[in-house]
């Protein structure tokens, strides 16, 4: 299966009853380009995210997945994403190697003891904790797990929703430089986040939402006081 | 069948978690145990009144503590929001539904075949006469639960009074299982039993099975999607 290399949302709209999320949001997420998502609580970033990743129908607009001259739908959509959430979305009763395993299974990728053990390597996850339960990691170890299982089944696609929340500063900046690495490999990395230190030098793209709606869009690297003045003059 | 293939997968790792944890199982059994218990002190052992009324003590104690187990299944799914991990994989999310399901009648069976023999012992009731029928009538009734069930604790997962609403929704659909499993049962332990009635309530449990296995599949999607 090809690997996405665009994401083309178009006039995107979600209400909750007579609530407005989402008001004809529409943007293009690019291949080996970092978008930030940025904007106060309920601006409508997780509800944007939520949709992009087929868990949220929207009300009105569309999402299109291309890859090349294709266009992905369903099952072969899902097999592109990886997601990381301030949720670890693995199973504390479960070791990280079993948590891994049971992704491979589902998503039909190796998940043979090397390539698990090689991509715990890869995030740094402590080899002494790998077959323990999950429910005993701290947070920086739980988000290792997670980045594990996102990135175990190579997606085109990574959705982060407050992925550094709870993190420390090294642990922060750890996650930036994974996600740095995916954007550099090919990747569509879309970040909603409130910590701009972390995705300060890396996006490539910074999208703002105000009550639902895009105020702001532009391509380019960003500094964190860049970061922060187009936050503060957009998002309020 | 990768529908069959990824159901067996989400069903193995909820029974591995169980089988770790044992946390739901005790919990029902333990439940379905004492409720089985309250009866056996609270009704006199006269042999026709037990053969009346253990078939109702049976079908109570299966529905009661298989709530306990429906609700904590799924509240699993949450804690970490795995339940969207489930949702996210490239599988047919029938197969997450199905998985569940699994999951969970094989965790309602096992509480069933502790609450039978209690029965018979502690009423005295025959239960075990012909313990075919009696083993058919309870796997096809643990499917039904766990099928309608998962249903509506897959659609109350994300409500903050879900505890409280799923017996209130769930035990409404139900009614026509329990009227099943409870006839079958009684037709079995009647002083003259009654094969006709027995397997003509087992033929209802099949129908009701099926057709809610088929209205599960065709509304689940719809129903965890926002």
């Amino acid at each position: 299966m090809a690997a996405l290399d665009k994401v083309e949302i178009h006039k995107l709209t979600k209400r909750y009853g007579t609530e407005r999320a989402l008001a004809s949001v529409s943007l293009e997420l690019q291949a080996g380009a970092m978008t930030a998502l940025l904007g106060h609580n309920g601006a409508g970033k997780t509800t944007l995210l939520g949709i992009v990743s087929t868990l949220v129908r929207a009300t009105d607009g569309t999402v299109t997945y291309r890859a090349g001259s294709t266009e992905l739908t369903g099952e072969d959509v899902r097999r592109q994403i990886g997601m990381l959430a301030h949720q670890s979305l693995c199973y504390a009763e479960l070791s990280a190697v079993e948590n891994l395993q049971l992704t491979a299974g589902l998503y039909e990728v190796d998940g043979s003891a090397k390539a698990i053990a090689a991509m715990l390597d890869r995030v740094g996850l402590d080899a002494k904790a790998r077959e323990r339960a999950a429910r005993t990691y701290s947070r920086g170890m739980l988000q290792r797990l997670a980045l594990a299982r996102a990135l175990l089944t190579n997606p085109s696609l990574v959705l982060l929703d407050e992925p550094f929340t709870g993190l420390d500063r090294g642990g922060a900046l750890a996650l930036g430089e994974q996600l740095g690495i995916l954007r550099d490999a090919g990747a569509i990395v879309v970040v909603v986040t409130h910590d701009l230190e972390a995705i300060a030098g890396r996006t490539d793209h910074v999208a703002i939402l105000r009550r639902g709606q895009l105020v702001f869009e532009e391509r380019g690297s960003y500094s964190y006081e860049q970061l922060k003045d187009v936050y503060h003059r957009f998002a309020n | 069948m990768s529908v069959l293939r990824h159901a067996a997968r989400v069903a193995g790792k909820d029974l591995r978690i169980e089988l770790r944890s044992k946390e739901i199982l005790y919990t029902m059994a333990f439940f379905g145990a004492l409720i089985v218990i309250v009866y056996s002190f609270a009704f006199p052992i006269k042999p026709e009144l037990v053969r009346a009324a253990v078939p109702g003590m049976l079908w109570v104690a299966i529905a009661f503590a298989g709530t306990i187990g429906l609700g904590r299944a799924f509240d699993r799914e949450r804690e970490n929001d795995t339940m969207r991990a489930l949702l996210l994989a490239p599988i047919p999310r029938l197969s997450v539904f199905l998985g569940k399901m699994i999951g969970i009648a094989v965790l309602v069976l096992a509480v069933a075949l502790v609450c039978a023999p209690l029965l018979a012992l502690l009423l005295d009731a025959p239960l075990f006469a012909d313990p075919g029928p009696l083993l058919l009538v309870l796997v096809l009734g643990a499917i039904g639960f766990a099928n309608a069930g998962s249903v509506f604790a897959a659609t109350l997962l994300k409500v903050r009074s879900r505890d409280v609403l799923l017996p209130v929704i769930l035990y409404p659909i139900l009614i026509p299982l329990f009227v099943a499993g409870t006839s079958a049962t009684e037709a079995m332990l009647a002083v003259r039993p009654d094969p006709d009635k027995l397997w003509y309530w087992i033929g209802f449990l099949g129908i009701y099975d099926a057709v809610f296995l088929v209205l599960s599949l065709w509304v689940f999607e719809a129903l965890v999607i926002e």
